[in-house]
């Protein structure tokens, strides 16, 4: 884990509107089957926190009554899954081939020339951490860009990047 | 965005962009019909599945099997849960299909779910929707929450006596669990590792139970079939081949996006629609079926029609229909360099050959691509690939060592140049004008 993140800051309970909405994915499961929840209840106790802690995903797993252990197998084998502290806001730009042709790759490049950072790096100011895509299942939309997992933009452009970038702060 | 469908759409038909997705215009279009039409008019799972086979649909998600027959496995008198699974977990580089149908129509895919469950006697179903495209995962979360208002899935359906509960369920960044084992693990809250087959998910599925589990155009082409008998689904396409078929259409055209066409159309038609070439240059390749499939020079392609048996014939495979199209500006070695990295990072790991192997042959297609290859590699490259595949739990591996062992059969002088004279035949700057930002087509 990352020294600079103090004791204090990694400490972690689920609040009110997490666990509800954990609630209602447990619902969706047969009795007895509360660990279907777990992808869930990482992904919402990721939106809570901004990343998921050790602390955090142990929440998820107590609240589930499940092992820690079978929740960190979880949150450490899907990518989206933020294990590590990353910046205010995450962009993933996918340059999987299908993207790369309509100029993935180089929107890619042209993000990280205007942040000054390569992939899996965070800019100084903690704004944005820069993330190599694999296929988002929108080649179509290329070049395309997901900010903190739930907002696709499509079709980016250098200019529409330049948007993007200012208006994140 | 306005909707993608075409003259020939069944799937994507009178569709108003994201205007009309929901229960009230779904039911305009005549939806739910199919659904209502199975329950009162009192036909029995075994006369529903005749009329699948009769259609011949097959799989959409890839491996193009009878989706019929794969129905008939399930279990008959079991009296215990049985799960119907939609596999929306559309990642499959150059695929991106189902995701019109769940952003235009999500309701098709809940009555497909629904009839399927009826024909299989299951009273429970997931879809499982790729976590990149969230806004999906809510859409159709509201549009179950509308088909569970209006009686279409709950208990004892228009008062018939069939219980069936539908919810979505959300990957979060693995494309393996785009393989139906895989998913059910993911489901079951684990990792997404692909389980050994037999058995098969028809008698040990999801929590162990009979399972099965179709593609999303798959369950979405069910209404229709109901609708209008199997013989009119099969007429639309070919023998063997029955049906629409969604292309996703990726790389150097001027017009990529989905396109729905009979199966069975040539090529050149579907590349005609796509507005033709980028820049008016020349066709060099085509993956035809998403980048697990073997690449095919573009001279073969354009003798091929865009169905299950004429691409296979030709040495590929139709796949999930996602077409990625590369021209002359295209450097076969960078290429197959970003696909083998794709399987390399998307390995589950399980498997040694696969784990270890897509290592070997991405770092092997990248030092050939930095200048760094050797002679041998090429034949290392092959030897490697026929070591992985069918020596793995799951395709994956398989899906690995074909672009490989295809972009060297089709384009060995390119690979063989890169290693004699530490560069690309085409040049860096043609590539990069080739595969420069291109976002004219886009209504931005």
């Amino acid at each position: 884990m990352n020294d600079t993140v103090s004791k204090e800051t990694m400490s972690f309970a689920l609040n009110e509107a997490s666990r509800a909405a954990i609630d209602r994915e447990v619902a969706k499961y047969p009795e007895g089957q509360a660990i279907s929840a777990v992808m869930a209840g990482l992904r919402i106790a990721q939106e809570q926190n901004g990343w998921l802690s050790p602390e955090a995903i142990e929440a998820v797993a107590d609240y589930l009554a499940i092992p820690a252990m079978a929740a960190m197998e979880v949150a450490t084998f899907y990518n989206m899954y933020d294990v590590k502290p990353v910046g205010r806001w995450k962009i993933v730009v996918c340059t999987n081939l299908p993207c790369a042709l309509s100029g993935g790759e180089q929107a890619a490049e042209y993000v990280q020339e205007k942040l000054g950072i390569g992939f899996n790096e965070t800019t100084p100011d903690g704004r944005f951490t820069l993330k190599e895509g694999e296929c988002m299942g929108v080649c179509g939309d290329a070049p395309a860009i997901i900010v903190n997992n739930t907002r696709l933009c499509s079709w980016m452009s250098r200019e529409k990047i330049d948007a993007l970038l200012d208006e994140l702060k | 965005m306005s909707s993608p469908d075409t003259p020939q759409s069944i799937l994507l038909a009178g569709l108003d962009g994201d205007n009309t997705w929901g229960i009230e215009h779904y039911m305009k279009r005549g939806g739910y019909s199919a659904l209502r039409k199975v329950l009162e008019s009192g036909m029995t799972p075994e006369q529903i599945i005749a009329e699948v086979k009769k259609s011949e649909l097959r799989g959409r998600g890839g491996a193009g099997f009878p989706t019929g027959l794969k129905w008939s496995f399930m279990p008959r008198n079991f009296p215990m849960d049985k799960y119907v699974v939609c596999n929306s977990d559309e990642g499959e580089p150059g695929t991106f299909k189902d995701r019109d149908i769940l952003r235009f129509n999500p309701h098709l895919v809940i009555e497909g779910m629904a009839i399927a469950g009826f024909a299989m006697g299951c009273s429970r179903g997931y879809n499982y929707i790729h976590g990149e495209v969230w806004s999906l995962y809510e859409r159709f979360e509201q549009a179950l929450a509308e088909a569970r208002a209006a009686g279409f899935i709950g208990r004892n359906i228009l008062g018939k006596g069939f219980d069936f509960e539908l919810f979505a369920h959300h990957g979060w960044g693995a494309y393996i669990c785009g393989e139906e084992t895989a998913l059910l693990e993911s489901i079951e809250g684990k990792k997404g590792q692909p389980r050994f087959k037999p058995p098969f998910p028809a008698s040990h599925g999801l929590y162990g139970k009979p399972t099965t589990i179709n593609n999303t155009e798959t369950f979405a082409s069910i209404p229709w079939i109901i609708d209008h008998g199997g013989e009119a689904f099969q007429a639309l396409g070919k023998p063997n081949n029955g049906g629409t078929k969604i292309f996703s259409v990726s790389g150097h055209v001027n017009r990529p996006g989905v396109y729905e066409i009979p199966l069975g159309t040539p090529f050149p038609a579907l590349l005609e629609m796509c507005g033709g070439m980028r820049g008016g240059r020349k066709l060099k390749a085509v993956i035809p079926g998403g980048s697990s499939a073997p690449v095919l020079p573009g001279d073969i392609m354009m003798d091929c029609t865009m169905d299950y048996d004429s691409i296979a014939k030709a040495g590929s495979m139709l796949g999930s229909g996602a077409v990625i199209v590369m021209d002359e500006s295209t450097c076969m070695v960078k290429s197959l360099e970003r696909l083998s990295y794709f399987y390399h990072e998307e390995s589950c790991g399980q498997c040694t050959p696969c784990r270890e192997g897509t290592g070997w042959l991405y770092r092997m297609v990248h030092r050939i691509e930095h200048g760094e290859g050797r002679p041998d590699d090429l034949d290392t490259l092959d030897n490697v690939a026929s070591n992985i595949a069918g020596r793995t739990i799951c395709a994956l591996g398989d899906a690995a060592a074909f672009p490989v062992k295809s972009f060297i059969k089709h384009f060995r002088p390119e690979f063989e140049y890169h290693v004699e004279h530490k560069r690309c035949l085409v040049p860096v700057e043609v590539q990069r004008e080739g595969s420069r930002i291109y976002v004219e087509h886009a209504a931005c």
